[in-house]
């Protein structure tokens, strides 16, 4: 407490005592909006499975697509949940060195991905209007693109608050534990999407 | 040290006093109220419409109104009382109000969150009313199928997807607080089987919210890149599918039904106890209802789509998990008549609505299973019939509830009574309207007259203007109620704290209550329905060791 306080610091107490603080629960709201998220996502996917099963595509039209870079890129996001995890045991034991460096991995990661997704969109042979299954394939990678980017975004914006006096810390890791749950739930969305759109 | 009111304590940027009403509040009462006072508004205009409607079906030729606007007005007035006068007032206005005093805590889990939500559903209100007056509303009816609403006027239909998903984003964000409240902010000591039954109704609610609005959300996202970007999800022109389309809108839409009306059962739930001065009767097979209707609500949307091609397994499965709903509806039934039976009942206006609300149900209810029975929906699919029993369930149920929660909250909110025999009139013009307006419309329904149409066949007329007479006294039954609501707040008789001497928590403080809810500890409530009880066996004694109950409050 700085010496500002001082005059306050009684009605601090009792304000204190009257607001009873009550446990930190964003982690838990956050939790409850990506199972929101999620259903989101699950409503797609049913749309997609559906569409799949009983709307034969045009003639000449086909479900096959290239596996390399994908997978590539599936490879990257597994890999970044791993440095997100190692990131936040680093920064739990106050070695922020190492924490903002895999921060900064994950984010490189993160971005290749997206790096990765647009190489694949711009090879592609059908475009967004052509048929079911391209409209479907695109709005399914773009919504998780989405997601991506947004993860990413806050994955640096953490990494600016884990600076030295930032509001990342040992002690108040909220930022960077939010992030990371979003982070996970990114990747095993991708998971999912990977097996029924590229793999089925 | 001296130990000040909490008023003191109050972030000095607030506006006090009634501007509080229109800023970024963080207090759970104000934006309950806020929610409250937006969503009557937003009735009322749904309500004009209503009129428009009902005018226009006075005559079985179109002359009030062009078709144009008729389904316009249609579409507003359906979308309007969903998404902008039941779901924010039954969740987000008393569940707000009510639900923090219920787990006994100061606020929402999430204060900031909660304003956000609240603040999302003005814009989107204007938007979708306002698109009627520039660019022309939605005409697909609050369904929105494609591939009529790739064919009706693509302005219009952009911005109703824009304000509906404001509003779901809303009720995502409601949901999320309630869930955390009442299952993470209980005070110390309150088990959750000690919780008043709306709590089990918002968490029943507020489950069936973050799973299902994204999936509508979803829905409307790739509905709205058929119309601006040309793809075909649900064109068939372009290969795509107009029944994934169902199927996804109605995995929202029918859960949404008990989004709707599950709150309506928490709150009539506490309104019938304290009135009766009887406990509630089979708290614990309450609380499982809830929960079993939460379950089978997510796995019967496709009764909605018999005639829309679904092949025959999927017809008996949805008839078999429709008519189970019965069950647990049923057992919550005949707990309310248990709670009545033998009691000593005040038949005031709140508990004239709550009786009335039993009976409504109960023949929309009997109506709704009817229609779950694949034979005798395909004969009565897409008419009158549908909208009477809708109807029956969202207005005789819900409304209704609302009306008598009202009438009962109102001395909490204003610390003053309503006008008994303004609200006795109220009730019996609602009443007797809402009855001739609807009832009507199972007969139109059964011989044969679409819904959404602007003119019909001359044989139903006389029919339809019973129906439009009871419209007009649903109309004037709201000129004693917003005269007594308006009039009370500053001339009503003063209730004092708990006029109706209940035992619920949010009656154990002053009314209005203070601005942390209690002055001191939160009480400890562990018997919520405890009327007609052995004081001695009932424990009401606060953590402060202070009686809040003796004296006058008892009886």
């Amino acid at each position: 407490m700085t010496s500002l306080a001082t005059s306050t610091s009684a009605a601090e107490a009792v304000t204190a005592e009257a607001h009873e603080g009550h446990a930190d629960l964003r982690l838990f709201g956050l939790a409850t909006f990506l199972v929101a998220d999620g259903m989101t996502f699950a409503g797609f996917f049913a749309a997609y499975l559906t569409f799949r099963a009983v709307n034969p595509l045009p003639a000449g039209s086909t479900y096959e697509l290239e596996l390399l870079l994908p997978s590539i890129n599936t490879m990257l996001l597994l890999v970044s949940s791993y440095t997100f995890h190692r990131s936040g045991r680093h920064l739990l034991l106050g070695q922020m060195g190492p924490c903002r460096a895999w921060l900064l991995l994950t984010a490189g990661l993160g971005a290749a991905f997206l790096a990765g997704q647009m190489i694949e969109y711009f090879t592609l042979p059908f475009g967004l209007t052509d048929n079911l299954f391209a409209s479907t394939f695109y709005a399914l990678t773009g919504f998780h693109g989405l997601h991506v980017t947004l993860g990413v975004i806050c994955i640096l914006l953490v990494w600016f608050q884990t600076r030295q006096g930032g509001r990342v810390t040992s002690a108040a890791p909220f930022g960077l534990e939010a992030a990371e749950l979003y982070w996970h739930f990114v990747d095993g969305i991708w998971v999912v999407l990977y097996g029924i759109l590229y793999l089925l | 040290m001296t130990v000040a009111s909490p008023n003191d304590f109050q972030d000095s940027l607030q506006p006090q006093g009634w501007l509080r009403y229109f800023s970024f509040s963080l207090d759970h009462k104000v934006i309950g109220l806020q929610y409250l006072v937006t969503g009557f508004l937003f009735y009322f205009i749904g309500g004009a419409m209503a009129g428009v409607i009902r005018a226009e079906l006075a005559s079985p030729i179109s002359d009030f109104v062009s078709r144009e606007t008729y389904n316009e007005v249609l579409t507003l007035h359906g979308t309007v009382m969903i998404f902008l006068w039941i779901v924010p007032v039954v969740n987000g206005g008393f569940g707000n109000y009510l639900i923090p005093f219920y787990v006994g805590a100061r606020d929402m889990a999430f204060p900031r969150l909660n304003a956000v939500a609240f603040w999302m559903i003005p814009p989107a209100g204007i938007l979708l009313i306002g698109s009627y007056f520039i660019t022309g509303a939605a005409q697909s009816g609050w369904t929105a199928y494609p591939p009529l609403s790739l064919t009706t006027p693509a302005l219009g239909q952009v911005v109703w997807i824009v304000s509906v998903l404001l509003l779901g984003g809303s009720s995502i964000f409601g949901g999320i607080n309630f869930i955390a409240t009442v299952l993470k902010l209980r005070r110390p000591g309150l088990k959750l089987m000690q919780l008043p039954m709306y709590c089990w109704a918002m968490l029943g609610t507020s489950i069936l919210v973050v799973l299902s609005t994204p999936v509508l959300a979803g829905t409307l996202l790739l509905l709205s890149f058929d119309i601006v970007a040309h793809t075909g999800f649900f064109n068939p022109a372009l290969g795509g599918n107009v029944v994934v389309y169902q199927h996804l809108f109605w995995f929202y839409s029918h859960p949404a039904v008990y989004i709707m009306v599950l709150p309506a059962f928490g709150l009539v739930s506490e309104i019938l106890p304290i009135h009766a001065r009887k406990p509630l009767f089979g708290y614990t097979t309450m609380v499982y209802s809830i929960m079993a209707i939460v379950v089978l609500g997510l796995v019967v949307w496709a009764h909605h789509m018999f005639t829309s091609g679904t092949p025959p397994w999927m017809r008996l499965f949805f008839t078999i998990a429709t008519s189970f709903i019965a069950v647990p509806t049923g057992i919550k039934f005949f707990n309310w008549l248990a709670t009545l039976w033998g009691g000593k009942l005040a038949l005031n206006s709140a508990m004239l609505f709550s009786c009335a609300f039993i009976v409504n149900f109960v023949f929309g209810g009997i109506t709704g299973v009817a229609l779950a029975q694949v034979p005798f929906d395909i004969h009565v699919h897409d008419t009158y019939f549908v909208v009477g029993h809708f109807h029956y369930i969202v207005y005789g149920g819900t409304v209704f509830v609302i009306f008598a929660s009202i009438y009962h909250w109102y001395p909490k909110f204003t610390g003053r009574m309503l006008n008994e025999d303004l609200g006795r009139l109220h009730f019996l013009l609602t009443f007797v309207g809402f009855n001739l307006c609807f009832a009507p419309q199972h007969w139109l329904g059964l011989n044969g007259m679409p819904r959404r149409v602007a003119e019909y066949d001359p044989s139903f007329t006389t029919l339809n203007q019973i129906s439009s007479v009871g419209a007009l006294l649903m109309a004037i039954s709201s000129l004693p109620f917003l005269y007594n609501v308006l009039v009370s707040a500053f001339r009503g008789q003063v209730a004092g704290d708990n006029p109706w001497n209940a035992l619920t928590p949010e009656w154990l403080t002053s009314s209005p209550p203070p601005v942390e809810n209690w002055i001191g500890a939160a009480p400890l409530v562990e018997h919520p329905y405890g009327y007609g009880v052995d004081e001695e066996t009932l424990s009401l004694e606060a953590a402060t060791g202070k009686d809040l109950w003796s004296g006058a409050g008892r009886r």
